[in-house]
């Protein structure tokens, strides 16, 4: 029913010592697809996109990317073969302006540009995500969901086969959480493949065609938003076995 | 079988010295590149105090020990924690502290040079033979030896019995979550910082007794105990000892074996070595 | 290339053309001033140009500028002078590749360890290897005058210029912005962020090394305590932080004043440049972050910003 398979996981785990933050999590994404990570917090969610981007070397299992083996590979070589990512807490790169941020992201990317074309394209992803009149600006003057669209911007530059968004709505007061919640349907209007994990649950209903629920660093259940946030064992690992 | 026990004797007194660089480090995350320049200094104090009042070197330690503490306090509190302050991020505060502790290691030999000149300076206490497993040993070697390890063990049992010492080491694990219990970092890192310079000192005034030092000698003391403490692994008591102990003997073998000119080379060659095989330390976990 | 940047190579030209003409001065003092200037300016702003943006403190330049003394000191029985400095370029190169293949991928603290303990550790290796053959310490003998010395340095002074302007438009030299902003950042966007590191530390390696092998006919006898004289690496690091790192230029505006200051003191207080040293390192860390380049950007930004309120 849909398309070919972009991301897949089989067995990821992540061991920190004795702790086991993601306990062999399997699943797979298709193209075209717009997939949420959910769960309690300290489930592991995290932890997962850092394993598909290469912020950590799993300690078991395997990634891939469109067939081809990604697990463990330096977060440089993930990056260029089209996995982008935004970051829990925003990291711009301070002594730039907003374009060169979003340049950042083009020259160096899954696909990559440079000089007028990089600048160019650049300013065509800040017309997307909105902020093209800010395109001068010191990050140092912009408002947090700017900082945001700017951390979008960067990852959308080059071009990725999937973008991965930790938490991007998480901090948002309500009117920019609205906006912030139209820019992704957007995104995914234009048939782009996204990872989000994410706390806020209208967006999770309104976004994801699809999603993961971890609790514990455990896959628990899998499936459309309606279903899993129906499952009685997301409602247990989201409440606790007392308030279920 | 001597250079064994000349290297373990010499890795001894090191242990000390990158004990208390360890302690600087692994609490307030500041590489202090004066320390070379602390152990001249109580190494200086014994030198006086012994040829003006002969006061013995093991006493020093008391007069020392106090003194360094203060003075690596008012360090930290006057020029250190500023910078931590307006650091934002941990790379900034590296860069800062790499500078400050270097300006105030030049800043110290100056003062140094210019009060007591370029001389060297020894004196001689203890200096008659002893025989380990038939072998001639300086005695004052074999006492600073003995000093260094009831200190060390002092420290560790200290660290990891006291209240105060677990408080310490809770920092150097994640200064975020000892904050998160109640720790008052920075409080804590003076204090720590601090402690760090007095037991350098008193390696110094230790090593006094049979090395020949003089007022610049301080950066080849602070280079070797950065070596062991890389070796060791940042904060970690047990590393620290063996890494120094290693160093010893190597630069002894290489010493004996080779050439007295080459020991740097040797620290040197087994810093290389660890850096492309075990960056995290002897103990260390690799971090992810 | 923009009208702008015609107009910055103009200006470079000019500047490097008149500076040229100090040696018709005839002043030996002069000249010989000239040189010392010519050579802190070459080896700040090819510090600069490593550290500025990785913010990495090198302390190897003692280490490159001794094994260049040391290339033209033994190379002169075998080959000519000319074929001397490339080569002096290409060994500090691959010194420079493998400390920082060894070094760079770790944190600053055991980078700066790591190059300050180099030019002490190659020195002991020379002198051991010297003993061994059983001399002390090499004649570099050439006809070579300060005034000739002088007008190599400006040219390698040009070349250094142009390298580092060269670089400040590459990706190579974007990508380094990024890895002093946020190393993660970079990695995730896909820079190989060790290559590019050590790619910029064995530009500023190599030209160590060539300013060493050009500077060593001046001393006509090398020694290794002279040729590795950790000093050297200090001075220049003070130089460039004092300039400021964050323009090209930034270097030159702080050897000037340095060496003027450095020449007075070691003249009238010999034993005291070591407190200088030290106190300068104070006075940039406490006074001066960003040098004399970041105190202009400051006043500059200061200066629009009551413009922009009135």
């Amino acid at each position: 029913m849909m398309g070919n398979t972009v991301i897949s996981l089989r067995g990821a785990t992540k061991q920190f010592g004795g702790l086991v933050a993601v306990d062999n999590v399997s699943f797979e994404v298709r193209e075209h697809e717009v997939m949420g990570l959910i769960g309690p917090n300290g489930s592991g969610k995290s932890t997962t996109l850092n394993l598909i981007s290469g912020a950590l070397p799993p300690t078991d299992g395997d990634i891939s990317l469109k067939g081809h083996e990604i697990t463990g590979l330096p977060a440089r070589d993930i990056a260029r073969k089209g996995v982008a990512r935004t970051f829990q807490l925003v990291r711009l790169l301070p002594s730039m302006t907003v374009i060169e941020n979003v340049i950042a992201g083009a020259v160096f990317g899954h696909r990559r540009r440079w000089g007028p074309a990089a600048e160019r394209h650049a300013m065509h992803v800040l017309e997307t995500v909105g902020l093209a009149e800010r395109a001068k600006a010191h990050i140092g003057q912009l408002t947090y969901i700017d900082t945001k669209r700017v951390e979008l911007a960067r990852a959308l530059a080059g071009e990725p086969e999937v973008l991965l968004l930790d938490e991007w709505l998480a901090g948002l007061n309500p009117t920019e959480l609205t906006e912030g919640i139209d820019l992704i349907h957007r995104l995914r209007d234009e048939g782009r493949t996204i990872i989000l994990v994410e706390h806020v649950m209208d967006a999770i209903r309104s976004l994801c065609d699809a999603c993961v629920v971890m609790s514990s660093g455990k896959k628990i259940a899998e499936g459309t938003a309606d279903e899993v946030l129906s499952d009685p064992e997301v409602i247990r690992a989201y409440l606790g076995d007392d308030d279920a | 079988m001597d250079i064994l026990i000349t290297g373990l004797i010499l890795g001894g007194t090191y242990a000390l010295i990158a004990l208390g660089l360890n302690l600087q480090y692994g609490v307030s995350r500041i590489m202090n590149l004066a320390n070379g320049e602390m152990l001249v200094i109580g190494a200086f104090t014994a030198f006086i105090l012994f040829t003006t009042a002969q006061v013995s070197p093991l006493l020093t330690i008391f007069i020392v020990a106090p003194l360094a503490y203060v003075l690596n306090w008012i360090i930290y509190q006057v020029m250190l924690r500023p910078l931590v302050k307006r650091a934002k991020n941990r790379g900034m505060l590296e860069q800062d502290a790499i500078l400050t502790t270097f300006g105030l290691s030049f800043v110290m030999v100056g003062i140094m040079l210019w009060a007591f000149g370029g001389d060297y300076f020894s004196y001689s206490y203890l200096a008659r033979p002893v025989v380990i497993l038939g072998d001639n040993f300086g005695f004052n070697r074999v006492v600073a030896f003995g000093c260094a390890v009831l200190l060390c063990a002092a420290l560790y049992l200290w660290l990891n019995v006291s209240r105060a010492g677990m408080a310490i080491r809770a920092v150097a694990v994640s200064p975020e979550n000892a904050r998160l219990v109640g720790i008052d970092v920075p409080k804590l890192s003076a204090r720590a910082f601090a402690l760090g310079g007095a037991v350098t000192a008193v390696g110094g005034a230790v090593i006094s007794t049979f090395l020949t030092l003089d007022a610049s000698t301080g950066v080849i003391f602070t280079m070797k105990a950065l070596i062991i403490v890389i070796m060791g692994g940042v904060g970690d008591v047990r590393g620290t000892i063996l890494a120094a102990l290693v160093l010893g003997v190597g630069e002894t073998l290489v010493a004996s074996l080779i050439d007295p000119g080459l020991t740097l080379v040797a620290a040197y060659a087994l810093f290389i070595l660890i850096l492309l095989f075990r960056p995290q330390g002897f103990f260390g976990r690799r971090s992810s | 290339m923009k009208r702008d940047d015609w107009n910055k190579l103009g200006w470079g030209g000019a500047l490097i053309g008149v500076a040229a003409l100090l040696p018709l001065t005839g002043d030996g003092y002069l000249i010989s001033l000239g040189v010392t200037i010519a050579m802190y300016t070459v080896l700040a702003t090819s510090w600069a140009l490593f550290s500025g943006p990785t913010h990495y403190i090198s302390l190897a330049t003692a280490a490159f500028f001794g094994v260049g003394t040391y290339v033209t000191g033994s190379g002169l029985d075998y080959m000519s002078y000319w074929l001397l400095l490339p080569l002096a370029g290409v060994i500090g190169g691959v010194l420079a590749a493998l400390v920082g293949l060894a070094t760079l991928r770790l944190s600053g603290v055991y980078f700066v360890i790591f190059t300050l303990g180099l030019a002490e550790m190659t020195r002991q290796a020379v002198t051991w290897y010297q003993n061994q053959t059983g001399h002390k310490g090499t004649y570099v003998l050439t006809d070579f005058t300060d005034q000739d010395i002088y007008w190599q340095l400006l040219v390698l002074a040009a070349l250094v210029f142009l390298t580092g302007w060269a670089i400040g438009r590459s990706r190579l030299g974007f990508a380094l912005r990024v890895i002093g902003d946020d190393e993660d950042v970079a990695r995730h966007v896909g820079i190989n962020t060790a290559m590019s590191k050590v790619a910029l530390f064995v530009v500023s390696g190599s030209v160590a090394a060539i300013v060493g092998a050009i500077i060593a006919p001046r001393y006509v006898y090398i020694e290794p305590s002279t040729a590795f004289t950790p000093m050297l690496s200090f001075q220049v690091v003070i130089m460039a932080l004092l300039g400021g790192t964050g323009r090209l230029w930034g270097p030159l505006v702080g050897v000037i004043p340095f060496t003027l200051l450095w020449e007075a003191i070691s003249s009238s207080f010999p034993n005291q440049t070591t407190l200088l040293l030290g106190l300068s390192f104070l006075v940039i860390v406490y006074f001066l972050p960003g040098g004399f380049v970041g105190l202009y950007d400051r006043l500059k930004g200061r200066a629009v910003k009551r413009s922009a309120l009135a």
